[in-house]
């Protein structure tokens, strides 16, 4: 119970540094968009614009994710918060995750900004459930968060950190960025195999594994 | 190979290898971790190391030369022997790394991290190794160097978050940090090696499910022994990497640590 509040309490503070601090998010917004633009452009024919667009919207989440879990600890370092955050008698699981579910709302927030504007940009209509569209997205933003809120601390302390972190996630978030990808875009095409469902529960798979094993092991890297 | 009343056959030769291997790790080897008695003139692995290599060399033999062609890829089915040992080696050695970074988070022992470098380097040669090995398979039985089978990509995916590993080893300079990173990131990276074992079964693609599980082997006998013949080529090897990787990262742990304070002068008048 005390976890749970300490754990609202993190939320309700990273959420507030996330709205005072608005260039932030939506530089994380930018970035996506031009992501996802970027690859628009470098795609030689428009024509299959379409069929990559729940995977363009994936790669654009996770390029524009490095840039926000970087920055969520830049923060905290800049001003000393860190070692504040470290002296109050909150526990590491409850850090972790009140960080992490800040992040996974940040990306959330992304993504659904991003959506109708993929929709537009690629011509590519949404024929599947929306509800479960929501759920990828959920799950996915949730995917990328977890161990990128791990790795975002060791890599804010390391040299380097701007290479590192790429490094560090994209071959841990690999299956998970599979899995969404190929929901998003059975879900954008219509689903008339229902091969959604077992993808997405892929995601949740990976989304239980690493939330729990992350929570464990931030407060060893936090002791540091 | 009949002898008098004795029918040797490779399989027991084999086993007898293997259970050889074994009695030598534990006897000789356990007693060499104590360096303050050696028990042979020369570190322990070395043995163990030259004799792997000679297996690996009449095992490729064998599995060149006298092994039966496979019924249905021919020839080609030959690259097994190597294939399939490297494949195991690589998840052994990524085991071994998750289980060493395991018992440094817990025991904070410096040794333990000597073990995660170790393991990690070798795993990832190995996982490179399978990577190649796999592609000259693939490229005859499936016509392609590559496919995005779900078995082939978790392996690539396996293979680059322990390069990850490795990369965060090399970055970070303060020994406590590095130690600690690298094991979180080696436990994290190693729930990909059970995802890579099952992936076959998980998701039915074009790679071929497992032939040597505990219910019983899918082998011929007269193929099944030189691939163990190979296995255990490779293990011992694999071994003899492992140690002398290890003394490696000791002795460099031991010279990063920072010279020891000079003992304190006494002084007149002063009692401690």
């Amino acid at each position: 119970m005390r976890t749970l509040r300490q754990t609202a309490q993190m939320l309700r503070k990273e959420l507030l540094t996330e709205w005072r601090q608005r260039s932030r998010v939506s530089g994380i917004f930018w970035f996506a968009l031009a992501t996802v633009l970027m690859v628009a452009f470098s795609t030689p024919e428009s024509t299959i614009l379409p069929r990559i667009a729940g995977g363009t919207l994936w790669l654009g989440l996770l390029l524009a994710s490095t840039r926000s879990l970087d920055q969520s600890y830049a923060v905290e370092h800049e001003h000393g918060a860190m070692e504040g955050l470290l002296l109050w008698p909150v526990e590491p699981v409850a850090v972790f995750y009140g960080k992490a579910l800040a992040n996974t709302a940040v990306l959330v927030g992304v993504a659904l900004a991003l959506l109708p504007l993929l929709v537009g940009i690629y011509d590519a209509p949404i024929h599947g459930s929306l509800p479960m569209l929501f759920l990828t997205v959920l799950l996915g933003c949730g995917a990328l968060a977890a161990p990128g809120t791990l790795y975002g601390l060791i890599t804010s302390q390391a040299r380097g950190s701007s290479v590192l972190l790429p490094l560090l996630l994209f071959p841990l978030v690999v299956p998970a960025l599979l899995a969404v990808s190929n929901a998003t875009t059975k879900i954008f095409e219509g689903d008339p195999m229902n091969q959604a469902p077992s993808w997405i529960a892929l995601v949740a798979a990976f989304d239980a594994v690493h939330w729990s094993l992350s929570a464990v092991l931030y407060g060893r890297i936090q002791e540091d | 190979m009949v002898y008098g009343r004795w029918t040797i056959s490779g399989g027991m030769i084999t086993i007898a290898i293997g259970l050889l291997g074994l009695l030598y790790l534990l006897v000789v080897g356990a007693l060499g971790l104590r360096p303050s008695r050696p028990v042979l003139p020369v570190a322990w692995e070395q043995p163990m190391g030259l004799v792997g290599l000679v297996l690996f060399v009449i095992g490729n033999a064998l599995g060149l030369f006298y092994a039966p062609a496979e019924r249905f890829m021919g020839e080609t089915g030959r690259i097994l022997y190597v294939h399939v040992p490297a494949a195991w080696l690589t998840m052994v050695c990524f085991l071994v790394a998750a289980t060493a970074a395991l018992g440094f988070l817990f025991s904070g022992k410096r040794h333990w991290d000597s073990v995660v470098e170790s393991a990690c380097e070798v795993g990832v040669v190995e996982g490179v190794l399978l990577l190649i090995l796999g592609s000259i398979f693939a490229r005859p039985t499936w016509g392609v160097w590559w496919s995005w089978d779900p078995r082939l990509t978790s392996s690539a995916v396996m293979m680059l978050s322990f390069v990850g590993v490795l990369l965060l080893r090399g970055i970070v300079r303060d020994p406590d940090r590095r130690a600690t990173w690298s094991a979180v990131a080696t436990i994290l990276a190693g729930v990909n090696v059970p995802v890579t074992y099952m992936s076959v079964k998980w998701w039915r693609s074009l790679h071929q499910i497992q032939s040597e599980t505990m219910k019983g082997s899918a082998i011929d006998g007269s193929m099944r022994w030189i691939l163990y013949f190979n296995t255990f080529a490779f293990l011992f090897v694999s071994v003899w990497f492992l140690a002398r990787r290890y003394r490696l990262a000791e002795a460099r742990a031991e010279a990063e640590m920072p010279e020891p304070l000079p003992p304190a002068v006494p002084r007149p008048g002063v009692t401690a």
